[in-house]
């Protein structure tokens, strides 16, 4: 089986976010691999671990040049090799245009299965899984609870989980497959797994490479303004009439 | 005249509250048009539920590929429909479903899409709250249909009656929505509650409820409110996942949130923060959660909530 994973680099969850000329500041803060992705990461190792030799497992991220960063850590925890696509025409790229990107990519590349995180946590779109499986014209089997392949059959079988219920859902190769962050418990990269990505091939592409034209975004942002913050709110000690006090301060609002 | 084609969702037989949103969303830019997708025969009894809102036409799908295939097959009715008449824009409630519908029909139709709009304005000009309801951001979308997702509760409801005209469609099912093939399904049960995402009032438990959510769901159902979790309590497997609330779970923005024994990690803010009122009880006053509260008790929710609860129940009696 070939397998890819797509990665985001994010910025880390903690840090102050602010827009710049419509876009996300993205220079000014610490960024990280998106901590969805690393469900993913590990989903398609243990696939692997659980079908013995011959499988691999590749990295696909779009972003800017320090990408690599994220995509490393990918490669630390077990991956093969990974493609990033960087370029000056990928600035403020939306989510059609990151779905084309890596689309084509993985398009090109001879994959059995693609595996997603469900979200990245900046844009929060949680739409470009189900992007890729439209592109491609593969099966979309999203938010995956538990994911079982078969390699023999070329079958992939997974329980969706959604706010309405659990359903089973089964494929053939090729397929799209997103997990919830219920799946598995991400491993840490290990100091031999560091030292050994330092040498795993990353093969840094343009968008020339990739066969697309830097097309104009399919949206834009008119102006972007920090709000206010909430205002500070009352906080008591309960000395025994904290519930009638909550009460008192639910009938004044009119909330009851 | 501009026309707004609004996807309809309901719970068993009833219309959803968010669609009614939508419609009232949707007549500010242009006449209505409510898209129903139906399993085979269901039809009728859908499109005659749609007896609210400016709703002024309802095009019907009855398949019953949609339960067969999910999301991608609902994705081929409506891009075929979007293509072949072209409206102004597509109007879709932002949840998981949503948002994997919005983005496939973005793809097929080759349209820019904008998710989790709390507001529309008549230009199609949507308001968006990002980075934790940190920043406003004004978007448009400058290429197709705008494909819009809404956030539920964000737009109050026009409840007037309408009597919408109703006509059939069908379509194709694409070789790559046949290639997935949903072979069970086990919904939730759902209890009497409201549904969490579209309630006006949630109270939520954490791990501070030691598994006991008793407090909390009485203090809900006093309410009229639907009940939350944060991870830690799905985790633990006193609640179910499907009412976990954060990142990961769902995203509510109801009038009132109240938050009982839940610290406020960030995973967690990202799914309540832009509640219009939040109310804390935890007994740490440390709590990140006091940051975001208009009223915090720190105390005990095993003393606080049962006052509470008699004392709303006094004032209604
Ligand atoms: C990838 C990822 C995704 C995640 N997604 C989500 C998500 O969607 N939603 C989510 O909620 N979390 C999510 N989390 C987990 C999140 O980081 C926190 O671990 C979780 O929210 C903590 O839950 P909690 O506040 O109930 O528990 P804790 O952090 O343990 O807090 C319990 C609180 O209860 C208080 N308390 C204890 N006893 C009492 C009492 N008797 N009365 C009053 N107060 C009491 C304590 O003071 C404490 O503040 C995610 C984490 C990761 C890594
Ligand atoms: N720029 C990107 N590069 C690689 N993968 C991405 C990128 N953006 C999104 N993804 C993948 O798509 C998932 C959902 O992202 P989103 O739709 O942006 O919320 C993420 O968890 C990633 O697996």
């Amino acid at each position: 089986m070939k397998i890819a994973v797509c990665v985001k680099q994010v910025p880390d969850s903690w840090a102050e976010k602010k827009m710049v000329n419509g876009l996300l500041d993205r220079e000014g803060v610490d960024a990280v691999l998106n901590d969805l992705d690393e469900y993913a990461v590990e989903e398609a190792l243990r696939i692997v671990e659980a079908h013995g030799e011959g499988h691999t497992i590749t990295v696909i991220s779009m972003g800017p040049e320090r990408t690599s960063e994220a995509v490393r850590k990918a490669l630390s925890m077990g991956a093969d090799d990974a493609v990033v696509i960087t370029d000056a025409g990928l600035v403020g790229a939306d989510a059609l245009m990151t779905s084309k990107v890596l689309a084509s990519v993985i398009a090109s590349g001879g994959f059995d299965l693609v595996l997603c995180g469900t979200e990245s946590t900046d844009a929060r779109m949680s739409v470009v899984p189900a992007m890729l499986a439209q592109r491609l014209g593969w099966a979309q089997l999203t938010f995956a609870g538990s994911v079982v392949v078969d390699p023999t059959s070329s079958e992939v079988t997974i329980t969706r989980v959604t706010e309405d219920g659990v359903d089973t859902m089964k494929a053939k190769f090729p397929a799209v497959i997103s997990v919830i962050e219920k799946i598995n418990e991400p491993r840490y990269p290990s100091f031999k797994g560091i030292m050994a990505a330092k040498k795993k091939t990353m093969d840094i592409r343009a968008l020339a490479t990739v066969g697309i034209p830097a097309e104009s975004s399919w949206s834009a942002v008119s102006d972007a303004s920090p709000r206010p913050p909430r205002s500070a709110g009352v906080k008591i000690v309960d000395e025994g009439k904290g519930g009638e006090a909550l009460v008192n301060y639910l009938a004044e609002k009119k909330l009851i | 005249m501009s026309t707004v084609y609004v996807v309809a969702q309901f719970v068993g037989e009833s219309v959803s509250k968010t669609t009614l949103e939508l419609a009232t969303c949707g007549a500010r830019v242009g006449s209505v048009t409510a898209i129903v997708f139906a399993g085979s025969g269901k039809g009728p009894a859908l499109a005659s539920a749609l007896t609210q809102s400016p709703i002024a036409n309802v095009i019907v799908f009855e398949s019953e590929e949609f339960a067969k295939h999910s999301v991608p097959a609902f994705s081929d009715a409506l891009s075929q429909l979007v293509l072949v008449n072209k409206p102004d824009a597509v109007l879709i409630t932002s949840s998981a479903f949503g948002k994997e519908l919005a983005g496939r029909v973005a793809v097929a139709t080759d349209s820019g899409i904008i998710t989790d709009a709390v507001d529309v304005a008549s230009d199609l000009s949507c308001t968006q709250l990002v980075f934790g309801g940190s920043t406003t951001v004004h978007s448009r979308i400058s290429h197709g249909t705008p494909i819009i997702t809404v956030r539920p509760n964000a737009i109050t409801a026009d409840l007037s009656p309408c009597t919408p005209a109703v006509s059939t469609a069908t379509f194709t099912l694409s070789a790559g929505a046949k290639s997935a093939e949903v072979i069970s399904t086990a919904p939730f049960v759902k209890g009497g509650r409201p549904e969490l995402a579209q309630a006006s009032v949630v109270v939520s438990g954490g791990r501070g409820t030691n598994g006991d959510f008793k407090p909390v769901e009485e203090f809900a159902d006093l309410l009229g409110a639907a009940v939350g979790a944060s991870r830690a309590a799905t985790d633990a497997g006193w609640y179910p996942h499907s009412l976990q609330v954060g990142q990961t779970g769902q995203t509510v923005s109801p009038d009132l949130y109240v938050a009982c024994g839940i610290s406020g990690a960030i995973q967690h803010r990202a799914g309540m923060q832009t509640s219009k009122t939040i109310v804390v009880i935890n007994k740490d006053p440390e709590a990140p959660i006091f940051e975001l509260a208009d009223f915090g008790v720190v105390g005990d929710l095993f003393a606080v909530l049962p006052q509470a609860t008699e004392g709303v129940r006094a004032r209604k009696s």
